[in-house]
């Protein structure tokens, strides 16, 4: 069974603190050098990516090319100026795609 | 829009048998993405919670993380985190849900080679502040469920992907497929049974004229 590591890429003050915990800490803050290390990430034996959703609203296209293989998990996190709802919109995007209506979300109307 | 066929019987014998072929298949993958979609509706609730309940805390931590920063020197800092006590691990298995596989997380912690009985924070109480012990306690107290959020997340999707396909199957089979061959068939029939009217009419025919010589 090969193992896989943990990576989270975001601007330092957010990934700092993962360091801690084990997880590899990729510092980027523009969303070229975010895109640059994502590419060598993925091709490299990364299980689980976690990256900020300030850097990750400028990847879309990538990301949702990542989303539909079965490796690496790419996981949205908030970065230390709050939640951006971009993980949020993504899960009411998969819920469109599959059932064709938002049923989650939706306002009480 | 039918397809363009002979009128015969052999043809009409294989496209009966196309015709029941697709409604055997429509059912099959109908009742699939019932499944799939059934499946897709506890995930994707387990999806929606775990990640408010998430980005909830790791703000919080990121924010008294960012005091920390704010406090201390940051080359104190960076001494202070530089080396972290452990290393995780990954281990990935595969889980198949209605035939999708989707990656299925362990996570093990490696020690790094302290002597001492290692604790979550690599660094000495001295030159850091409460800030950043609490910071890194919710970090690494959110981190199993973190690894949760990414595998019920990377289910999520992928069924999505395959919810979107089956649909697509189903729709094709149920609106584009099975009218069109239920089409053809009536045609063939109804071709043939001109034809059979056809002949008849000409054998009374020929032998009204056949009697008329007699």
């Amino acid at each position: 069974m090969a193992t896989y590591k943990i990576a989270v890429i975001g601007d330092k003050d957010s990934i700092l603190g993962f360091k801690t915990i084990g997880v590899d800490t990729f510092p980027a803050t523009e969303s070229e050098d975010a895109l640059k290390t994502l590419k060598k990430l993925v091709s490299d034996e990364y299980g689980v990516i976690f990256i900020t959703e300030e850097l990750a609203s400028e990847l879309h296209s990538v990301l949702d090319e990542l989303n539909k293989r079965f490796l690496p998990a790419v996981v949205l996190i908030p970065n230390s100026k709050g939640t951006l709802g971009i993980g949020m919109d993504q899960i009411k995007q998969n819920v469109e795609k599959a059932i064709g209506a938002d049923i989650l979300f939706r306002k009480e109307g | 829009m039918e397809v363009r066929v002979n009128p015969t019987r052999m043809e009409l014998n294989r496209l009966k048998k196309r015709l029941k072929m697709a409604e055997r298949g429509h059912k099959l993958l109908k009742d699939k993405r019932d499944e799939l979609i059934r499946q897709f509706l506890i995930l994707v609730r387990k999806n929606k919670e775990l990640r408010e309940e998430i980005e909830k805390e790791l703000s919080g931590a990121f924010a008294q993380f960012l005091l920390a920063r704010a406090v201390m020197p940051s080359v104190i800092l960076e001494e202070a985190l530089m080396y972290p006590t452990k290393k995780l691990c990954l281990e990935i298995h595969k889980q198949n849900i209605m035939s999708v596989y989707a990656p299925k997380f362990t996570w093990v912690e490696e020690e790094s080679t302290q002597g001492e009985e290692s604790s979550i924070y690599p660094y000495g109480f001295v030159e850091t502040t409460a800030e950043l012990d609490s910071s890194i306690e919710t970090l690494s107290a959110v981190l199993s469920r973190l690894m949760e959020l990414a595998e019920v997340e990377k289910a999520v999707q992928l069924l999505a992907e395959e919810i979107e396909k089956t649909r697509r199957r189903v729709n094709a089979l149920e609106y584009v497929l099975i009218p069109k061959l239920a089409e053809t068939l009536k045609y063939i029939s109804m071709k043939l049974d001109e034809n059979e009217r056809g002949a008849l009419t000409r054998l009374m025919k020929i032998k009204d004229v056949v009697r008329a010589k007699m």
